[in-house]
């Protein structure tokens, strides 16, 4: 049955009667459930160079990503803090390991992959290279309300990078 | 007829369905409730036999569609027992009509220094519009606290009020909280020092009896879509010489009795506040909701759905890490809560796969959230067609979310 929903044909459709397809150990992966419970680099980083707050106004999600950037574009420190839901204080947790050491080109690419991740139609097989562990985050493909949450925080850092503001995922 | 839970499932097709793979237990009904096949058929019968514009053929199926239309509003009438169907205005629901008041009645009433005043845990549909309002007039906008049981701090309504005050809008059943506040006694201390009184009823018409003329509000709003309706209609009450002396809100068609280039005459109540073409099928199929709700007794539904809450909430205190927000002495139909570790979405989303329906978030009512220091609850919401079947559904699925985040 074509999916005839108005997700521009990405995201899985789920049909009435249909069966758990997605199961939800693929978005709670145990990485997950970790980052959540022990985020890394939790936490103001008072020498920031670059700072951001994002806002998700549906679910209540606040972050606020600090970044110190060195004179090369390297992003020598990088740390954030607020609350929110599982996805996406993980997200936030494994960007912040992924980021620390990268420059702003990687920075940059590393966007557009997790982006191109946790949208695309396919098993998420070619999306995951070069992504490394942020590729458990794949498991919200199948969950269309739950993207933004894992999105926050990668728009707040480039709204952190580009300008000062707030991101919103709405 | 006895209270026949299976029987009033029956008359409910959307119940009977797997939600991923399991049965599912629609614990919502606070968004909206479902549609009994009464409801659904009235519409169908609507469209299929009787679909015309109403108030203007002299055609048969336009006297119908008349006839049906105004059938709907003395049904309204009855069930909120209106003096006059004068006092019925159709509008798009809840949102509309408190919009509606406080374009025509606050615009033409408020003037800079005068008091609105309204509670600490309105939707933000009571919220607003009257800050709009004040924003046009500048008028200000106070708020009667809550206490930690999630009640109106009574105590503190002499000081609030004064002779500024010019309107208290309060919701009759809260939402988020599940709270059934004392309207009556507002509205009896708001009369003292002359102020009007619009009492938020969206979610109350599903679940107790109402008497616009025993509470004596100047202003009642309510949705069909929350009483076993459908979507796109609901009422403003008012009282007729409010109405009288309010200012249209829309021009347009249906609203007017004379128009030239110089000078409109507006028609009669409540035509004048109607503008357009209304929402005949919706207003029909609000008929059929209201007759159908009529046909049980409002206590013996009141009684059901409070077993069920006594239930969920007995339930839920055996749970460790889990917070009930909103313990109000008198309340109903709402279950809202924190689990401790696991935010409310991943909740939604976990329960949701459960083939259990609830709504995460703040409920529309961000003070409410604030005033209790969380970001979101968790609400199980119960209409009559629920059973301890989708509590057990509700209490298995919380289980599976904390073992998942042990
Ligand atoms: C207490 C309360 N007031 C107002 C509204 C708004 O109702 P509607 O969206 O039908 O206009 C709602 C429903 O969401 C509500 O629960």
């Amino acid at each position: 049955m074509p999916c005839s929903r108005p997700w521009n044909g990405r995201r899985p459709c789920l049909h009435e009667g249909e069966a758990n397809v997605f199961d939800l150990k693929d978005l709670y992966q145990q990485v997950i459930v970790d980052h959540n419970k022990h985020p890394r680099n939790f936490g103001r980083l008072e020498d920031a160079s670059h700072e951001a707050e994002g806002y998700n106004p549906l679910c209540g999600d606040r972050l606020h990503v600090y970044l110190k950037i060195d004179d090369q574009g390297r992003i020598e420190d990088v740390r954030f803090e607020g609350e929110g839901c599982a996805i996406s204080m993980a997200s936030a947790s494994l960007m912040t390991e992924a980021l620390k050491g990268r420059t702003l080109q990687e920075f940059r690419s590393l966007f557009e992959g997790f982006h191109a991740l946790v949208t695309s139609s396919g098993d998420g097989a070619d999306d995951e290279a070069g992504l490394g562990k942020l590729a458990v985050l794949g498991g919200v493909r199948a969950f269309p309300s739950r993207i933004k949450c894992a999105t926050l925080c990668w728009h707040t850092m480039k709204n952190a990078i580009e300008r000062s503001g707030v991101a919103r995922t709405e | 007829m006895s209270f026949d839970v299976a029987a009033i499932r029956a008359q409910f097709p959307i119940l009977d369905q797997q939600v991923h793979g399991r049965p599912l237990a629609y614990l919502d009904n606070a968004a909206t409730t479902q549609k009994p096949s009464a409801v659904i058929q009235a519409i169908q019968a609507y469209y299929q036999r009787d679909n015309a514009n109403v108030h203007r053929g002299v055609h048969a199926l336009s006297e119908r569609a008349t006839a049906a239309y105004e059938a709907a509003r003395e049904k309204v009438r009855a069930l909120l027992n209106a003096r006059s169907v004068r006092e019925i205005v159709f509008v798009r629901g809840t949102t509309e009509a408190i919009n509606l008041v406080a374009h025509s009645w606050g615009t033409a009433r408020l003037r800079a220094g005068d008091e609105i005043l309204i509670t600490g845990m309105e939707h933000h549909s009571n919220i607003v519009p009257w800050q709009m309002l004040c924003e046009r007039t500048g008028a200000r906008l106070r708020v009667l606290p809550i206490n930690d049981a999630g009640e109106l701090c009574l105590d503190q309504l002499p000081t609030l009020l004064n002779e500024r005050t010019r309107l208290v809008g309060v919701v009759h059943l809260s939402n988020a909280l599940g709270t059934i506040n004392p309207v009556a006694e507002i509205i009896r201390q708001a009369h003292a020092v002359g102020a009007r009184v619009l009492v938020d009823g969206a979610q109350a018409a599903a679940h107790m009896a109402i008497d616009v003329q025993q509470l004596d509000c100047d202003f009642y709003a309510t949705s069909a879509h929350k009483m076993y309706g459908p979507t796109g209609i609901g009422v403003l009450y008012a009282k007729e010489a409010l109405l009288d002396e309010m200012p249209p809100y829309q021009g347009g068609g249906d609203m007017i009795r004379v128009v030239t280039f110089e000078r409109t005459e507006y028609n009669e109540l409540p035509y004048k506040f109607e503008a357009g073409t209304p929402n005949i099928a919706g207003a029909i199929g609000f008929g059929a909701a209201i007759d159908w709700l009529g046909s049980f007794d409002m206590c013996e539904i009141a009684a059901h759905e409070q077993r069920l809450l006594q239930e969920a909430v007995s339930r839920a205190k055996a749970i460790p890490g889990l917070r009930l927000v909103g313990e109000a002495g008198h309340r109903a139909t709402v279950l809202s809560f924190t689990m401790e570790g696991i935010h409310p979405h991943d909740l939604g989303t976990i329960l949701d796969r459960e083939g259990v329906a609830i709504r995460a978030g703040h409920h529309c009512a961000m003070p409410v959230m604030q005033r209790f220091g969380v970001p979101a609850t968790v609400r199980a919401s119960f209409a009559l067609y629920n059973t301890s079947d989708d509590l057990d559904a509700l209490f298995q699925a919380l289980e599976r979310a904390q073992a998942m985040f042990a």
